[in-house]
């Protein structure tokens, strides 16, 4: 039985760090903002969710399990408001999502860009830099 | 087990650092601080595991929290410039 | 005041999971900083049916159980996206309207949207939530509109109106 029990969390944690492993990868591969948001939710969601439960298996019925289900919910339930936070400051400053087909062509892509019109950005008027990154990859 | 886990978690927290360091913009950096962040959590739970101190549970949950509140404010800072900045108070309170 | 007492429950609960000592000083000392903390809570005047949801009920757990069922599938469809070699993502913006009658309603929407990985809300007008998907049939899921049925079940048949401040 404890054998079983054994096998189930290794399974659980070698899955949960498989998640978190391709969660990095899609931060890396993405091409802009709004698409990593979705890599770091793999992350968010189940990456922590199936390691936390490989450890809830390990901890048994004690006071280390209850733990664990509270660090879940904080994770579930922070995650979703800190990227809506990041979202919505991001699109308010005018960083306009890459939008359309694995290749967008850049020349209409600076065209319809109009973050490069409001001044003040230090960092974010660099989206058609985004565009030319990672698209090698 | 918990040793391949932990190693995955820290292969994955470079990658984060990676992003960080690249950028571009101002706000894949805080994604990836963010992220970064999750990853700790998950790496100070692991670590409790691996040397048998469950203690290190509380620093994990403490850490969850700090993370969040960090990342709110650090967007906060970067749209109004101020911390102190009521955001958008809503109309009919004063 | 029902509100007050289950917060102050909760945070009672929560204390003596995390404490771990059950001696009578420890104790005394929880409850006086649970019921400081209720007070505090209410003269900032956020117990109410947003800050402290418990009118929700059973109804948000089989909500939650439906979503995780959602959270893994819509996980396994984008780690097969960013595994693939050629990346072939498609992003669109769409706009969804919000069936909710309620501001906490919407809330737990959009943050149902965004929990799912391959859509995330980025922002919330009356009743229109905009949504970027990192590939159209995602947008196309939400569209059909299961996700907003149940959200809006959840809050059951008398919901606090919306406030005209949104």
């Amino acid at each position: 039985m404890q054998i079983l029990l054994d096998i189930v969390s290794w399974v659980l944690l070698l899955a949960g760090s498989a998640f978190a492993l391709i969660g990095a990868v899609g931060l890396i591969r993405f091409p802009d903002v709004y698409a990593r948001m979705h890599a770091s939710g793999i992350t968010d969601t189940l990456g922590a969710g199936l390691i936390l439960a490989g450890m809830m298996i390990q901890g048994g019925f004690t006071l280390v399990t209850a733990k664990l289900i509270l660090i879940l919910i904080f994770l579930l339930f922070t995650s979703p408001t800190s990227t809506y936070a990041l979202a919505n400051a991001a699109y308010s400053r005018g960083l306009q999502p890459l939008l359309g087909g694995p290749e967008p062509d850049p020349a209409a892509l600076e065209a319809a860009d109009p973050a490069s019109a409001i001044p003040g950005q230090a960092e974010s008027g660099s989206v058609g830099s985004v565009s030319g990154e990672d698209k090698s990859s | 087990m918990f040793f391949a886990a932990t190693l995955a978690i820290l292969i994955a927290m470079g990658l984060a650092l990676a992003r960080a360091l690249m950028g571009p913009t101002v706000y894949d950096r805080v994604l990836a601080v963010n992220t970064f962040g999750t990853k700790t959590v998950l790496l100070i739970a692991l670590l409790g595991f691996l040397t048998g101190r469950p203690d290190f549970l509380d620093i994990s949950l403490v850490y969850a929290l700090i993370n969040f509140i960090g990342t709110i404010a650090v967007l906060k800072l970067i749209k109004y410039g101020d911390l102190g900045t009521v955001g958008h108070a809503p109309k009919g309170e004063p | 005041m029902l509100h007050a007492a289950s917060l102050g429950l909760v945070l009672f609960g929560t204390w003596l999971l995390l404490s771990g000592m059950y001696v009578p000083l420890l104790l005394t000392l929880g409850v006086v900083s649970c019921a400081a903390v209720v007070w505090v809570a209410r003269r900032m005047d956020v117990v109410d049916h947003e800050g402290h949801p418990i009118q929700l009920g059973w109804r948000a757990l089989i909500y939650w159980v439906w979503l995780g069922i959602e959270i893994v599938k819509s996980n396994i469809s984008v780690a097969r996206l960013i595994l693939d070699p050629k990346l072939p993502i498609h992003p669109v913006l769409v706009t969804l309207k919000a069936g909710q009658q309620s501001e906490l309603g919407q809330v737990i929407y959009a943050n149902s949207i965004t929990l799912t990985p391959g859509t995330v809300s980025i922002r919330i007008n009356d009743n229109t939530i905009l949504v970027h998907a990192v590939v159209k049939a995602y947008a196309e899921d939400l569209e059909s509109g299961e996700m907003d049925r149940r959200v809006t079940g959840i809050e059951g048949s008398d919901p606090p109106q919306l406030l005209g401040s949104r």
